[in-house]
């Protein structure tokens, strides 16, 4: 489509260009349009990043303000042999690996599941979305206090069900921490990757399947060869947005565990520096190297995306 | 085996939507009822937790919310719209550059900008005011909007662009003839998004808002208490704040597949 309006547009005979200041204007009237987001982007995230850097390189602590002065790459020292933070680096791509990877496989399972026709398949979709559509705080203290309490929550309830009286009652927050996050999240994001992959499953060429199992294909066959080739941009699609708002995630590890036993992402590590320690330096410091981190992943990830861009395009 | 497979649906269906169900029995318990094991399933139904919610000045954090998610969600599609179309309809140079730029402020983490932002809210006098995060919550959504309506215009058939200005139709005339009618279900999608995402929103609101401008989510963690039990007073205040959402989603399933893969997904 993109092709055809482009060999259009180079077709029609251009008006002959007066002078350079003619064409200058014209192209500012074309970028007109884009310039108030473009401006707006700029100021309001990037211009922050710029000041961490600088903060960074600085003495400040709020409870200590007159001591404030250029401290070098102090911050930076300090940040490497945190082990706070060190383990959270850790914790991050633990907590992001696990979430994507668990929401993708069950995400992938539930859209196969859901691409066939069976009785009330409407309204069992229904019911897998809805996880998604908690918000995210009410989510974890539903999780935190509804389900997991060992006292009262609904898995030792149902434990207690199946097995009497004397069934175990684990404590599954401190005995679990990190998993117990996760189980959270992977609830609330397979409905996410479940939709992008069932909107996969539904745009899959009919004739070829067809035509495969005509062929004497079998099932495994058919979605090893085909469904899984197709759905692979998908994938790429539900894992890389997944690992954009997961690798951030600051709700659920704030509310379940209060980044306690081990499950103090680097959102969380970094909000509690800047908020309960007052070292604005070190906050910075710590905030840079998070953005030097992401910078390496999102070059990766945008190569993803301009391969799906690129195939739009070309399709 | 295809019947089966149907069970099996329907066993996750009812699984992934247990915690959900039980957060709004648990919501309609009386206190008592809501922390026995093994779970009451059958107690009483009452509305004492939802009464006591509404007596707790939940309109303040709500009407927060809501001015913040419409504020911001009107205010990212006036910067949203023309800028996907500089970047489908009339291409500037460089299109997929800009594009790319937008998505990649997406992947760097907000919480890295966070110190700056909340001593220029200091500075500024803008602590606790929800305009201020009306504009955070605009630059949360912009590069999801700005892929979504460029996804949509794109769409446009080249052709009748090219007819229309053939036939002597003017910029006004152009998009209203042939734009909007393949725009709108792009700006639905994208209202949609930008909406449940402030709507959700937590970090910012909690660092940079107090009793003034707190919103619900932050309303939110404030109602669990160390003393008493308070596990249907959670759960009712957790049903109310997600009914929007819930309500939204569900009636717009379709736009928010279209809104969550970016577009990539019609």
């Amino acid at each position: 489509m993109t092709a055809v309006r482009e060999a259009v547009a180079r077709a029609e005979p251009k008006p002959p260009a007066r002078t350079g200041q003619v064409k200058a204007a014209a192209r500012w009237v074309r970028r007109a349009p884009l310039l108030p987001a473009l401006i707006f982007t700029i100021v309001v995230t990037q211009l922050p990043f710029v000041a961490t850097l600088v903060i960074s390189l600085m003495r400040w602590n709020s409870l200590d303000p007159t001591n404030r002065g250029f401290a070098g790459v102090d911050n930076y020292t300090a940040v490497f042999t945190d082990p706070d933070l060190r383990s959270a680096i850790g914790t991050t791509v633990l907590l992001t690996v696990t979430v994507v990877f668990v929401s993708l496989v069950l995400g992938l399972v539930l859209a196969l599941l859901l691409d066939r026709k069976f009785a009330g398949r409407g309204l069992v979709r229904t019911m897998l979305i809805a996880p998604f559509l908690v918000v995210p705080v009410a989510a974890a203290l539903l999780w935190k206090h509804a389900l997991y309490n060992p006292e009262y929550g609904l898995l030792n309830g149902v434990l207690t069900w199946l097995f009497g009286a004397d069934a175990p009652q684990p404590e599954w927050i401190s005995g679990m921490p990190l998993i117990a996050v996760e189980a959270s999240l992977v609830w609330q994001w397979t409905p996410f990757m479940m939709l992008i992959l069932l909107a996969g499953l539904q745009s899959r060429p009919q004739d070829a399947v067809e035509a495969a199992r005509i062929d004497g294909a079998t099932a495994w066959q058919v979605f090893r060869y085909l469904t899984l080739p197709h759905l692979r941009q998908y994938l790429e699609l539900g894992a890389l947005l997944g690992s954009i708002y997961i690798v951030q995630n600051f709700d659920a590890v704030f509310t379940i565990t209060s980044g306690g036993l081990g499950t103090a992402n680097l959102p969380y590590t970094i909000y509690q520096t800047f908020y309960q320690a007052h070292d604005y330096g070190q906050a910075s410091a710590a905030g840079v190297v998070v953005v030097v981190g992401s910078i390496v992943i999102a070059t990766f990830a945008l190569r993803v995306v301009s391969s799906l861009l690129r195939e739009e395009v070309r399709g | 085996m295809s019947r089966i497979l149907g069970v099996a649906a329907w066993f996750a269906g009812l699984l992934f939507f247990a915690p959900v169900a039980w957060m709004v029995l648990t919501s309609l318990h009386s206190e008592p009822d809501a922390a026995t094991n093994p779970p009451s399933l059958a107690a009483p139904v009452t509305f004492d937790s939802y009464a006591e919610f509404f007596d707790s000045e939940p309109w303040p954090p709500l009407i927060n919310s809501l001015s913040a998610s419409v504020g911001s969600t009107v205010l990212v599609l006036l910067l949203a719209i023309p800028a996907a179309y500089a970047l489908s309809i009339k291409k500037v140079e460089k299109w997929s550059d800009v594009l790319f730029f937008f998505l990649s402020t997406k992947m760097l983490p907000v919480v890295a900008g966070l110190l700056p932002i909340y001593l220029v809210a200091q500075y500024t006098g803008m602590l606790d005011n929800i305009s201020f995060l009306v504009v955070l919550y605009t630059s949360m959504n912009l590069p999801i909007a700005v892929w979504l309506m460029r996804s949509f215009l794109a769409e446009v058939p080249g052709e009748i662009l090219e007819a229309a200005a053939l036939d002597g139709a003017g910029l006004v005339t152009t998009l209203r003839r042939v734009v909007a009618p393949v725009a709108m279900p792009g700006i639905a999608a994208t209202s949609l998004i930008c909406f449940i995402f402030s709507w959700n929103e937590l970090l910012f609101a909690r660092v940079l808002t107090g009793v003034v401008a707190g919103t619900a989510p932050v309303y939110l963690t404030g109602f669990v208490t160390s003393q008493g039990l308070f596990l249907a007073k959670v759960c009712a205040a957790a049903v109310v704040v997600s009914l929007p959402v819930l309500v939204a989603g569900f009636a717009a399933q379709d736009k928010l597949v279209q809104g969550l893969s970016l577009g990539a997904v019609k």
